[in-house]
């Protein structure tokens, strides 16, 4: 399906989310676009601070509001804008049509309820079901993420899983309420390499099962290239790059986007091309003062006069390729 | 062949737990178990492994900075297992560490000229203050920061810039090995890969050592000249970092370089799905730790002989009754 000519399901323009702190206004997400369509996999990478992670939570309000603060923009899901909505209507949509997984399955999990009673809740707040009949849920879903004897496990504490186990707990807590979108934030970034295969795994088998659509949160770009249909890139509180997963490594335009594919060594390359690293100089800057113009101008290669001057704005320049940059 | 900077022999590691009221010694934790290599003058060699399978400890130990329980560690052709305290702090200017998290491992209320200058104090290195200043200036300057960042206090850099501050601080004693316990993992690519090629410089231009001990495969490969693949507390191959990469023998080995991810989304690769996860450590597996993971395992042979690390090819050693 081609997702740009159906409606999206969600369609995020304009955002900004902006943090007050004593030394000013940290504009985390200044200006986001970006959509998903039904059933795809939509990655979003880039590095500490770029805000991947506050544009996701912003769609389901998980930022505490103050500090954050929605300064601008409409994120608009199946055609509805979610940005007016107040605290009870967004509940209703929280894992009934969006749910999300974190990084770190033990901050978001209630120590002293086991697993089951957890499912079970999130179950019990949006549909009509009993005590039993949604405990039977928690451990169809703990099935589902294939945990050995779940009818055993529903009735254990999050502490007594292990890291990866966790993580498919709240694979299962989140899925059981069958969402249309998954958002996935870094959910394999703690995670050792052969669990990680293992969550990602599951995470394209349950998408295969329940057909929702999933937004990849990611630092890693290896992730992204085995699991993603389409990527975004965000770099200083903005999107740089937008294109397919092949189009993107195959022809990366951006000058961030090409710097950072060419600064991750690479096991599936022979020890015999030992490149030295291509390193972006310099660092991110601060987003409380962000520089005028292009956010990468700093660090860019190619940047001239032009660069500092207008933010680019992010343009189609082939299609389904688009990019913020002058040189485009 | 030339004698080794360091050879590690059967150095075993058992923290112990402690429980009941009186805290008496419940249970051990088998951390590192019989692990043995040699480290060659100027090489990088890696040190691979999932969480819990002891290649920090390993590193800790060589450094003693924890003491083995058993085995031999031979630094120029001394076993510093036995050394005492005070020829231990002669010891700690030929080997030094650099540690995964720059936040924890600076000290906040110290400017980075303290820090980077507090060893040659220390070791007599510099006499006079300004004999100090100067050295700590040519240290930043070769790690990439400058003189006008002495008077500052580690909570003002960046993370890589911090990483910068913790490599200056190793180099100040001129150390013929550094231990590099994952020193990129806490950065971001763009960061990490300025980093990469800092230890790449500083090791050609100084001689440098490394014994680097890293969970990400990509970076191990491009930066080590050997590499050592650890799982539950033992050594289970060591080969170049070609012939491991290339032609890798052991089952775990095999598995884990499938898992990596790689930023190729056109390249479809067989990947080895290991089932379970890593045993517990306090009660590790009979015979051959992988074997109730391992796709190719024998009964009863491999649940109830211990593999040893044998030669398969020049260079190239592993651990599996089954390969090599």
């Amino acid at each position: 399906m081609d997702a740009r000519t159906a409606e999206p399901l969600l369609e995020i323009s304009g955002l900004k989310t902006y943090f007050k702190t004593d030394d000013g206004t940290v504009r985390a997400v200044d200006g986001v676009d970006l959509a998903i369509g039904r059933g795809e996999v939509l990655g979003v990478v880039g590095e500490s601070g770029c805000g991947k992670s506050v544009t996701a939570h912003t769609v389901l309000k998980l930022i505490q509001m103050p500090p954050g603060k929605i300064n601008d923009g409409r994120i608009l899901w199946q055609g509805r804008d979610l940005v007016p909505l107040d605290l009870e209507e967004m509940r209703k949509i929280r894992s009934k049509e969006i749910a999300i997984i974190f990084q770190e399955p033990m901050t978001s999990l209630n120590p002293v309820y086991t697993v089951g009673e957890q499912i079970a809740e999130v179950v019990r707040e949006h549909e009509h079901a009993s005590r039993r009949e949604a405990l039977d849920r928690a451990v169809e879903m703990l099935r589902l993420v294939q945990i050995p004897t779940p009818e055993r496990r529903v009735h254990d504490y999050p502490h007594q899983f292990s890291g990866g186990m966790r993580q498919r707990v709240m694979i299962a807590m989140a899925l059981s309420c069958n969402p249309k979108l998954l958002i996935a934030d870094e959910p394999t970034t703690a995670l050792d390499v052969t669990i990680q295969a293992q969550i990602l795994d599951l995470l394209g088998e349950m998408k295969e099962r329940f057909g929702m659509a999933i937004m990849l949160i990611t630092h890693d770009m290896g992730v992204v290239a085995e699991t993603a249909q389409r990527v975004v890139v965000m770099y200083a509180g903005r999107v740089v790059e937008e294109a397919s997963v092949e189009e993107l490594f195959d022809r990366p335009l951006h000058p961030y986007t090409q710097g950072l594919i060419r600064s991750i060594p690479r096991v599936d390359r022979a020890a015999d091309q030992r490149a030295r690293l291509e390193a972006i100089s310099g660092t991110v800057p601060s987003l409380l003062d962000p520089p005028p113009g292009c956010r990468f101008a700093a660090r860019c290669k190619f940047a001239t006069a032009a660069c500092t001057q207008a933010a680019p704005d992010l343009r189609e320049v082939e299609p389904g390729h688009k990019v913020a940059c002058i040189l485009y | 062949m030339t004698q080794p900077l360091l050879r590690v022999n059967d150095l075993v590691k058992n923290f112990a737990l402690k429980g009941g009221i009186l805290g008496r010694i419940v249970d051990e934790v088998h951390a590192v178990d019989q692990v043995s290599f040699d480290l060659s003058a100027g090489e990088t060699l890696g040190l691979v492994g999932e969480s819990g399978s002891g290649k920090s400890t390993t590193g800790r130990c060589i450094l003693r900075l924890i003491e083995p329980t058993a085995g031999e560690i031979w630094f120029e052709g001394r076993d510093i297992v036995k050394l005492d305290a005070k020829e231990l702090g002669a010891l700690r200017r030929d080997m030094q560490i650099i540690f995964q998290d720059p936040y924890a491992s600076l000290n906040p209320r110290m400017t980075v000229g303290a820090i980077v200058g507090e060893a040659l104090i220390i070791h007599g290195l510099a006499k006079s203050r300004r004999a100090i200043e100067e050295r700590v200036v040519e240290l930043l300057e070769t790690v990439g920061l400058g003189a006008d960042h002495m008077r500052r206090y580690p909570h003002e850099f960046s993370g890589g810039q911090r990483q910068r501050i913790g490599i200056a601080r190793a180099l100040a004693v001129s150390p013929k090995l550094i231990v590099c316990d994952e020193p990129v993992s806490a950065l971001d690519v763009s960061i990490q890969a300025q980093v990469i090629n800092l230890l790449e410089d500083l090791q050609k231009e100084f001689g440098l050592t490394y014994l680097f001990i890293a969970h990400d495969l990509s970076v191990v490969e491009h930066i080590c000249t050997r590499v050592a693949v650890m799982y539950l507390g033992r050594l289970v191959e060591i080969a170049s970092s070609r012939d491991l990469y290339t032609r890798p023998l052991h089952p775990y080995t095999e598995a884990l370089l499938s898992a990596v991810p790689v930023p190729a989304p056109r390249a479809k690769r067989q990947r080895i799905r290991l089932e379970g996860e890593v045993p517990n450590p306090i009660n590790p597996p009979t015979g051959c730790h992988f074997h109730a993971r391992c796709p190719i395992r024998q009964l009863p042979l491999c649940s109830t002989e211990k593999p040893q690390l044998k030669r398969a090819a020049d260079g190239h050693w592993v651990a599996c009754h089954l390969r090599g």
